[in-house]
């Protein structure tokens, strides 16, 4: 049986619009409009879609926090909300603005209250713990309250305590958002790690693609409560025709009229001493081929973010 | 007491003492906040006293039978404050997303969103009350007989609980309104000032409804009765007093059900 199972997935919000001076109309917002997804064990799986797509609306149907407005819902073989307590010993959550952390005490006596509220064995504890140390560097703040953490530090040990009482789903809705470079490179290399061992399950929310070309196999995008794609990065790139294209920098401008049947030319620049095509239909070789004087190339993967722009404006 | 239970017990002493830590990091503020939040108890009493002054009995009720009332209301409230009154903070936990991580842990939301605050400050409040109360037994001509022992030892706590109760219904409403809190408001603070007074000094419908069918008049005004053993202008009989315990505990199963269907209700904020 899968871990994650959603059928007909649907959440409705009632919003009041006003529509005249003291009148106020009611009208139903679907913030999730029947979505059907399954994830199996050991899966990681990125969530991306504009604001209000009903990303974060889907985490918190998962986790219990809301309500569905119908449709079913199980994870861990579990109805999130009846069961809620229940579940919350099987899964980890991590909003990305949100904390699980108390704010007045340093990081160290979160842990170890959290040990309590879970009900964990200590060398269970302690063994997770050393390990989310090692991996997160997090002795240099472990004594420093939690108010006093830099955002990344303070992401590091949600990541922590989400995790210290072994969970068999991990939710993440935007970890890295806000984060520095560094810290984002951080959280990405853990989850990827966590990743390896096969056990964990990992759906993650993010409007930072590079999140989920690091981590996840499986892309869903949603838009409007909608899934709009479901698969892989590379399934997308096929479904909406992106390409790689090649740049070229000449020692002479670029002949008027030069044509590469299956590349098409985008763009020259620099007194057509330099020229970018898109590879629609053939390879680099046959492009260089036709060229005289190359003196430097290179290739660009397709954008990832230009085709999900383009998803999101369909 | 099996090993669940403990284990369970031992979860919600972990979040008390996470608060107990917390708080011993702000030691200045905390001092401060104990003696601002005297005032808000000895200023009700001192409110009761006043009306007395102006008037030698209000409804038939002379100076000290009205303090008795007063007491039994303040420390019920006081007790109920002290618990559960950090509830009426639930309109930010909402607001700032404490209610979401709230509902990601493998703890009832409730005792977890009452033990976010540990309300030492309210403390000496409980104290002042008590005080009060001892003053007005004392006062009064009041003929000890264990079912009054019972009574006065029941009928704070019971006091207590309907306060709890209110503060619980009242927040419940966060859940639907998010800008409930003054409609909350009205209800725990205007039905603690409520109860500080005699029953009958209020008059038709509106007595009908805050003394009987929201069950107010069960507080302090009832007990109050019993334990002077003076018959009821209003004509309830003398028992009505021993009445107050059921009162909450309905006040509680009614506050109970109210709040699980807001949580189930609740919509979360975007992020």
């Amino acid at each position: 049986m899968s871990l994650i199972q959603m059928h007909n997935l649907r959440k409705d919000f009632t919003v009041r619009v006003k529509a005249g001076r003291f009148r106020r109309e009611k009208r139903i917002v679907p913030a999730v409009n029947g979505v059907n997804l399954t994830f199996e064990r050991g899966e990681m799986a990125g969530y991306i879609g504009p604001n209000g797509a009903g990303k974060s609306t889907t985490l918190k149907m998962l986790t219990g926090v809301l309500t569905p407005s119908s449709g079913d819902v199980r994870v861990c073989g579990l109805q999130p909300v009846p069961q809620r307590t229940k579940l919350a010993l099987q899964i980890g959550v991590v909003f990305g603005q949100r904390s699980q952390l108390w704010w007045d005490l340093p990081l160290r006596d979160s842990f170890s209250l959290l040990r309590h509220i879970y009900r964990v064995p200590a060398d269970a504890h302690a063994g997770r713990l050393k390990r989310c140390r090692e991996l997160l560097d997090l002795d240099d703040f472990m004594d420093t309250p939690v108010r006093q953490l830099s955002l990344g530090q303070r992401m590091r040990g949600e990541l922590t305590a989400a995790l210290l009482h072994g969970p068999s789903v991990l939710f993440l809705d935007e970890p890295t958002i806000g984060l520095d470079v560094v810290s984002k490179q951080a959280v990405r290399s853990f989850l990827a790690e966590l990743g390896q061992g096969g056990d964990l399950t990992l759906v993650l929310t993010t409007h930072d693609l590079a999140d989920i070309e690091r981590l996840c196999r499986r892309l869903v995008v949603i838009d409007h409560g909608s899934v709009v794609h479901d698969g892989t990065i590379e399934a997308l790139h096929a479904r909406y025709g992106s390409h790689r294209r090649l740049v070229v920098d000449l020692d002479v401008p670029l002949p008027e009229g030069f044509a590469v049947p299956g590349a098409e030319l985008l763009s020259v620049e620099a007194d057509r001493h330099r020229a970018t095509f898109e590879l629609v239909t053939t390879q680099v070789g046959a492009v260089v081929s036709e060229l005289t004087a190359l003196r430097d190339l290179s290739v660009v993967e397709p954008d990832i973010e230009d085709v999900v722009a383009k998803l999101y404006r369909a | 007491m099996n090993a669940k239970t403990k284990e369970l017990l031992g979860a919600y002493l972990a979040l008390l003492r996470g608060q107990v830590h917390s708080l011993t990091s702000y030691r200045a503020s905390f001092a401060v906040e104990l003696f601002s939040n005297l005032g808000g108890t000895t200023l009700d009493v001192l409110t009761v006293l006043v009306v007395f002054r102006a008037t030698r009995s209000v409804a038939g009720f002379s100076l000290i039978e009205g303090l008795l009332m007063v007491s039994l209301s303040s420390l019920g409230f006081a007790m109920a404050d002290f618990a559960v009154g950090n509830i009426d903070r639930l309109k930010n936990y909402v607001r700032t997303g404490t209610m979401d991580a709230v509902l990601v842990r493998p703890l009832a939301a409730l005792p977890q969103l009452l033990l976010m605050d540990l309300p030492l400050r309210k403390a000496l409040r409980l104290v002042v009350s008590g005080a009060v109360l001892v003053v007005a037994l004392r006062s009064n001509d009041i003929v000890w007989t264990p079912s009054r022992v019972v009574l006065l030892v029941l009928a704070p706590v019971a006091g207590a609980v309907f306060f709890s109760s209110i503060f619980v219904l009242s927040a419940s409403l966060t859940f639907w309104w998010i800008d409930s809190g003054e409609l909350g408001s009205s209800f725990t603070y205007g039905g603690r000032d409520f109860t500080a007074y005699p029953v009958p000094v209020y008059a038709g419908w509106f007595r009908a409804v805050f003394a009987y069918a929201m069950g107010f008049g069960f507080v302090a005004y009832q007990p109050a009765l019993a334990l002077l053993g003076r018959a009821d202008p209003l004509g309830l009989p003398s028992w009505a007093g021993f009445l107050s315990p059921l009162v909450a505990v309905v006040a509680a199963f009614f506050a109970a059900v109210v709040w699980r269907a807001g949580i189930r209700h609740y919509r979360s904020t975007g992020s």
